[in-house]
């Protein structure tokens, strides 16, 4: 064979391996997002969801906060979610500049806590925090659920912000010194605005991270109910408004991914 | 204060205090004697470790353990073995214009919350559930046979809700990979097969070691899966902190038992880096 034929083979060799490998795991991801839509849907005779197709209903969605404690606790989930997301990226930025821009004693510690908190199991995470608040006689509800959905959201925000400013540079910065910018002013109108689109990522990253954790919160949350938490707490039985919650949530987060494509493709003509 | 110290200051107190000291200071909280009526004492009882690990210990806590590395490493091989094949299709087979929609649809269970797709799967391959009920009319599966509460479950529902923690990091890595390499490879005249092996497999290896660490942790430690779709014979280190902590309350022994598991967790991922290898530890995260 010739170098040229080898060469063409590289990267175009035809198959259908790959993409059926690629189809099956995307059937089999839609599994239980299909199941979930569907029995949204479907009338459930005792408030708990059944596998046998009752009929077509909307009540579960006209109906949707007169479940007792789930709207509730979707509030104080998204409120932990957001709040805990805007305090980690104010908090995180000034970290990740220290850690990307500058060299300092305990830079390589700071690395090293940022690591490990990332790469702790949330079980363990969950137990030490538990244990911590009950040492320092903390009462555990909706303050020790933010403090510790903040600690392990900074870790997401340095590592996503230090990604970004590791590959955007000073030069632009330099430049706005050079004429005459104090170093804060140079900040905000040119580091803050070049690095939005890390900022929206690491806020989205964290706002997910602290809305969907069940097993640290299940340790910190004390009387207080995230929906995670009130979600795992049906097991005996689902009540259909939970899956109303569920598809709703998929639907907004799926618009709003579709949103970011279109607008990412328009900007990149 | 010098600059840095000060933009450091609040971010990383924060950590250190909510995080790294609670970390340390459960191993101090494994150490005391008591119970939640009188409260717990620090009394430098490190006889607790050979009492829930030992032989002869009332609750099996090593069996746990065990159990829980065991489905957790085979979860993280079927996410490898699935996942890479996924990660590679969408760097180097599909077309550049499609591949952020089909690297959406890899993490849109992410959309989803883990419980509600766990407890779905649940839902599912329950007794009434369609996957048994059509099994039984084709006679492939007996009126006794189950999925739920089997190892199998389990292990198929950990690996199902951290298999996009495998394919983000490998296709980021296999993205990143200088084309030229395999036009080199091919000029030397490797094979395709072996040109995988010698170029693009070792050049994936961060990509490789960066879901180990995502999927195999939390794999673990989850108390989730084993929960909702396992039984009795299915019970691992996760549950048992859970409920030491949450339902006993007996918080040195919940303490001690996730010391434990942190402490195996880092000598079997130690002994990885240093043997398997990875290039840059900060690629990591």
């Amino acid at each position: 064979m010739t170098l040229d034929a080898r060469r063409a083979r590289i990267g175009r060799r035809p198959g259908f391996v790959l993409p059926a490998v690629y189809w099956a795991v995307i059937a089999v991801t839609l599994v239980p997002i299909v199941a979930m839509i569907a029995y949204s849907f479907n009338v459930a005779p005792n408030h708990r969801i059944t596998f046998v197709w009752h009929g077509f209903t909307l009540d579960y969605y006209r109906h949707l906060t007169d479940l007792s404690g789930l709207w509730q606790a979707f509030v104080v989930s998204v409120t932990i979610a957001v709040l805990s997301a805007l305090i980690s990226v104010v908090v995180g930025l000034p970290l990740a500049l220290a850690l990307d821009r500058y060299r300092f004693r305990g830079r390589s510690l700071v690395w090293g806590i940022v690591f490990v908190d990332i790469s702790a199991p949330s079980i363990v995470v969950g137990a030490a925090s538990l244990s911590f608040f009950l040492t320092v006689n903390l009462h555990t509800g909706f303050l020790s659920i933010l403090l510790v959905h903040v600690a392990f959201n900074i870790a997401y925000v340095v590592v996503t912000l230090r990604a970004r400013l590791s590959g955007m540079g000073t030069v632009l910065e330099e430049a706005a010194g050079d004429l005459g910018a104090r170093p804060l002013n140079a900040f905000f109108t040119i580091t803050v605005p070049l690095l939005m689109p890390g900022i929206v990522a690491a806020f989205m990253l964290a706002l997910t991270m602290s809305i969907d954790d069940y097993v640290i919160t299940s340790f910190v949350a004390g009387s207080s109910t995230t929906f995670p938490l009130f979600v795992y707490g049906a097991k005996t039985g689902m009540p259909p408004q939970v899956l109303c919650f569920g598809t709703i949530i998929f639907v907004a987060g799926a618009l709003l991914a579709l949103l970011n494509g279109a607008l990412n493709r328009k900007s990149s003509f | 204060m010098s600059v840095p110290y000060a933009l450091a200051l609040l971010g990383a107190a924060w950590m250190i205090v909510l995080f790294l000291i609670p970390l340390i200071s459960q191993l101090s909280v494994s150490l005391m004697t008591g119970d939640p009526e009188t409260g717990f004492n620090l009394t430098w009882n490190f006889g607790i470790y050979a009492e829930l690990f030992g032989p002869g210990a009332a609750v099996p806590y090593a069996l746990f353990l065990g159990r829980a590395l065991l489905f957790g490493s085979i979860a993280t091989i079927i996410t490898i073995l699935v996942g890479y094949p996924v990660a590679y299709f969408l760097a180097f087979r599909a077309p550049q214009r499609w591949k952020t929609p089909l690297l959406s649809l890899v993490v849109m269970s992410l959309l989803v919350s883990f419980i509600i797709r766990t407890y779905m799967w649940g839902f599912i391959l329950g007794g009434h559930g369609p996957i048994l009920t059509w099994l039984r009319e084709l006679h492939l599966a007996g009126p006794d046979f189950h999925i739920l509460g089997t190892a199998g479950a389990v292990i198929g529902g950990l690996a199902y809700n951290s298999f996009p923690y495998m394919v983000l990091p490998i296709y980021a890595v296999l993205e990143r990979i200088d084309r030229s390499m395999f036009e080199a490879s091919a000029d030397l005249y490797a094979s395709p097969r072996v040109g995988f092996f010698r170029t693009t497999l070792p050049l994936s290896r961060a990509g490789i070691f960066s879901g180990i660490l995502l999927v195999f942790i939390d794999s673990v430690g989850d108390p989730v899966n084993s929960q909702l779709l396992g039984g009795k014979t299915t019970y691992m280190i996760g549950q048992a902190i859970q409920d030491a902590y949450l339902s006993q309350q007996q918080y040195n022994v919940a303490a001690a038992l996730s010391t434990v598991l942190m402490l195996a967790l880092g000598v079997i991922l130690l002994a990885y880096a240093r043997f398997i290898g990875t290039d840059n530890i900060e690629d990591l995260a």
